[in-house]
């Protein structure tokens, strides 16, 4: 399946994908994507989270296969059933997370599977180490080669994904926010290497949330909206406000209800936290009734900052305090006795007994509190998670439900009940959305505003900037580690929110020789 | 040159191997080897010193050896094999079902019907594991015992003895080239093609990308089930080699063949430094582990340690080294994070 054919004066389309679907078991998660994308182009591709972005990348890349619509590459029909099938034909795919190999050097970490051959066929690692400084040499950073993997920043890791993808010589190259993570001075180096990519008649497409990089880097942009294609227009004949009221398609406020509640005493205090390369002096404070945010990149450390203060991981310096009483470190128990509830990012594996009934679930924490004896029966655990799952709204036939089958959203709000049955103070609720359809998604938001006005305190994490704007009373903005801002509801704009989870985009030292690993200004 | 800056000062080649093998982890093991064999021939020099002692320091732990590389090669897939020792059982009760029907068959062919017994009940395993996607800790598991239960029902007690074995056979056992045990030879040549092909051939460097992360195998479009097969397939026709050896060895087969020695090879891969969730490892390693098996257990009496101690100083072994390495691992991280936050 190799496409090797050379180009003809009237050259296909290097990539067409029309109405275009794919379905996850009951959530569909693309409807009809369509993207068009000529050779010597730089194509972005914008939407919110869960427009189908991702899912479209995928099956380019052949993670996925799709269930219906058409799939061309260089004008010839394709159905990739595997990544290999997809590099094979000529397709580069830079992924949202970075996916290396930790015990495996730098080095090989681009060059595995195709590494330069010597005399027989052994490896020549001093070639592949070359070809490896020339890469990260065209992409201005200066990385060793030969060092493992493991514990190198995202940022970093990153790099290695640019050099894997531009070292494969493909005729599309796809990057899913390829800068999320890179300084300033990084992402003009990569753009420049992407504009030279393009001026020899290669196709890029360029996925980001980031406005000015659209508008600096591409020529076309095309539009999706909840796993829809919306449109597809020139770069200089459309504007920023355009194209941001055909992804959005509808107002803010109405999707994200948090309505005023007052505003008490402290519950949260959070001081001088730092825990060597994951966070550092994160001091904050969250009051009765308050929602705060949590903004910032994938990987800056946002959830690494709830867990400590949960006492799930360690920490090595400063203080947590609920109620004006420190917890001890590492001791989630007596963090959920102080009244801290904790809602993890990964439901499935963390934040649920899947396999358990909707009631055993509900009734895990406060167990000891209705058994009998040290006996507990299901009558008991029924009867307490009853009324909590009612108040919730769960949709389930039985509380004996097994929890696996649900919604993403009814999970959710059995994870809710199970942690407002301790009656707790504070509630730390880490991507509280993620993977739930768009209605029931406005529920949670419903819900998480009622109990803020009941005076439980809130720190909310959020990826997506419409949730966190439009449900914090104040957003903290998480960049390497560090809070770079602390927004007040009426004065957060996406702008400002950006800027700071990518301060050090704005403020990177003179580079090319700046070392790779970015200090942020503190 | 590019404008990239320097950011580490440049080290010659020489400098840079003998740094990596001061620090390595397989330099750990040696020098707990050669201690061992020191105080061992400081209590009695014939643990060395002697015909016999030199022979046996080098040809006991020939079978071993190819077992831990075999297993080794599955374990840096994040896979593990517990049905060798039943198909070293097998491999060693065909050999001697062979002599038996024709004492004169040439002992390359005996090699090469071992060697396709292991292949076949590898290719089975891999099978079992790449196509049903089910652990291999589970599918090996039960083939240890569906093996020896097929190989116990089909030998009874009989039991293949030296007198069932052709001479020419039975002394490769203990044969011996400028005082180098023979068998101890072909191990060495199993341990340096398979190690030389880890470390310089495409396909070996996969097998530890695969254990490292076997997500982004998928992603980077490697081909994943292919190479666990074959990690599978060579480790069953090694294990069927070391049922050769064995036969060799003891000039004799009996359903009990082998028993429990996959744990062992196990115990030597781990304790050679290779990590027990794959992608990092190497079979150097695995084969001085089960070296420093093989040679703990014969030095433990002239030590002074009874033999009923012998177990347990074998899990101390495996304790400690695996300790070892998670604390090297845990300040490896801290250093690397250290210097990141310091950058």
């Amino acid at each position: 399946m190799t496409t090797s054919a050379p180009r003809d004066a009237a050259a296909p389309l290097t990539l067409a994908l029309r109405d275009v679907a794919k379905s996850f078991g009951a959530v569909q998660a693309l409807k009809s994507g369509t993207l068009e994308v000529a050779p010597g182009s730089i194509h972005a591709l914008v939407g919110e989270n869960g427009a189908g972005k991702s899912t479209l990348v995928k099956i380019i890349a052949g993670v996925h296969r799709r269930d219906a619509g058409v799939f061309e590459l260089l004008g010839d029909a394709v159905d990739f059933g595997s990544t290999a099938e997809s590099k094979a034909a000529g397709v580069a795919v830079i992924y949202q997370e970075p996916t290396l190999f930790p015990d495996l050097s730098v080095a090989e970490n681009i060059f595995m599977g195709r590494q330069p051959l010597g005399r027989g066929r052994r490896i020549d690692r001093a070639r592949m180490h070359a070809d490896s400084e020339a890469l990260f040499a065209r992409l201005g950073v200066s990385l060793d080669p030969r060092r493992e993997a493991r514990g190198l920043s995202i940022a970093d890791q990153q790099i290695i994904e640019i050099a894997k993808a531009i070292s494969l010589d493909a005729a599309l190259l796809v990057m899913d926010e390829p800068t999320a993570a890179l300084s300033g001075v990084e992402v003009q180096r990569l753009f420049a290497v992407a504009r030279s990519l393009r001026d020899e008649g290669r196709a890029l497409v360029f996925i980001s949330h980031r406005f000015d990089e659209v508008f600096d880097l591409c020529d076309t942009v095309t539009v999706m909206r909840d796993g829809a294609y919306v449109s597809t227009s020139r770069v200089a004949e459309t504007t920023e406000s355009e194209i941001v009221s055909r992804m959005v398609g509808r107002e803010v406020a109405e999707l994200f209800p948090k309505t005023a509640a007052t505003i008490g005493d402290v519950v949260l205090d959070v001081q001088g936290l730092s825990a060597a390369g994951e966070f550092h002096d994160i001091s904050f404070q969250v009051r009765s009734g308050e929602i705060v945010g949590l903004a910032g990149l994938v990987g800056a450390g946002r959830s690494e900052i709830a867990r400590a203060i949960f006492g799930v991981d360690a920490y090595d310096e400063g203080s947590v305090s609920v109620d004006g009483r420190p917890i001890a470190a590492r001791r989630p128990r007596r963090a959920i006795r102080a009244g801290i509830a904790f809602v993890p990012e990964d439901r499935r594996q963390q934040g649920l007994v899947i396999e358990g009934s909707v009631a055993r679930n509900i009734a895990s924490i406060i167990r000891r509190r209705l058994s009998l004896g040290g006996l507990l029966t299901s009558r008991a655990e029924n009867r307490a998670a009853a009324p909590w799952a009612s108040t919730l709204q769960v949709k389930t036939s039985a509380l004996d439900m097994r929890a696996a089958t649900m919604s993403g959203g009814n999970q959710q709000k059995v994870v809710l009940a199970k942690w407002l049955a301790t009656e707790p103070r504070l509630l730390i609720i880490d991507e509280p959305t993620r993977g739930i359809d768009v209605g029931t998604k406005s529920e949670v938001h419903r819900l998480l505003s009622d109990l803020a006005g009941e005076g439980l305190a809130i720190l909310m994490i959020s990826s997506e900037l419409p949730e966190v704007l439009g449900m914090a009373d104040r957003v903290l903005v998480v960049c390497e580690g560090r809070i770079t801002a602390d927004i007040p509801r009426e004065e957060a704009t996406p702008e400002l929110v950006m800027a700071a989870a990518t301060r050090s985009a704005a403020t990177t030292p003179p580079a090319p020789t700046a070392s790779s690993d970015k200090e942020p200004v503190a | 040159m590019t404008t990239l800056a320097p950011t580490r000062p440049t080290e010659s080649a020489g400098v840079r191997v003998l740094r990596t093998v001061l620090r390595s982890r397989e330099l750990a093991i040696v020098i707990v080897l050669v201690a061992i064999v020191l105080f061992a021939t400081a209590r009695r020099s014939s643990f060395v010193f002697s015909a016999d002692g030199w022979r046996d320091t080098l040809l006991a732990p020939s079978i071993l050896l190819v077992l831990a590389v075999g297993q080794m090669v599955v374990v840096v897939t994040r896979n593990v094999d517990l049905s060798i020792g039943s198909t070293l059982g097998i491999s060693a009760y065909v050999v001697g079902k062979i002599f038996v029907a024709n004492p004169d068959t040439s002992v390359f062919v005996v090699f090469a019907a071992g060697i396709a017994v292991g292949a076949v009940v590898g290719a089975i395993n891999g099978l079992l594991v790449t196509v049903f996607n089910v652990p291999s800790l589970v599918i090996t598991l039960g083939m240890m015992y569906v093996l020896r239960g097929a190989l116990t029902h089909e030998v009874g007690s009989e039991r293949i003895n030296a007198q069932d074995f052709p001479a020419h056979f039975e002394k490769l056992g203990t044969q011996q080239v400028l005082t180098i045990p023979v068998l101890t030879i072909i191990a060495l040549v199993v341990v340096a093609v398979v190690g030389y092909y880890l470390h310089t051939a495409r396909g070996g460097r996969e097998l530890y990308a695969i254990g490292s992360d076997p997500d982004a195998a998928v992603l980077y479009g490697l081909p994943a089930a292919r190479r666990v097969f074959g990690a599978f397939v060579l480790c069953g026709a090694l294990a069927g080699l070391a049922g050769v050896f064995s036969t060799a060895r003891y000039a004799t087969a009996f359903s009990g063949t082998g028993k429990d020695i996959e744990l062992q090879a196990v115990a030597a891969v781990v304790i050679g430094g290779v990590a027990i969730f794959g992608g990092s490892g190497t079979v150097w390693g695995a084969a001085i582990g089960a070296f420093l098996l093989v040679t703990i257990n014969r030095a433990l009496p002239i030590l002074g340690i009874s033999e009923f101690w012998q177990g347990a100083v074998v899990g101390l072994l495996i304790i400690g080294s695996i300790v070892l390495d998670r604390v090297l691992s845990i300040r490896r991280q801290h250093r690397l994070l250290e210097a990141r936050d310091h950058a």
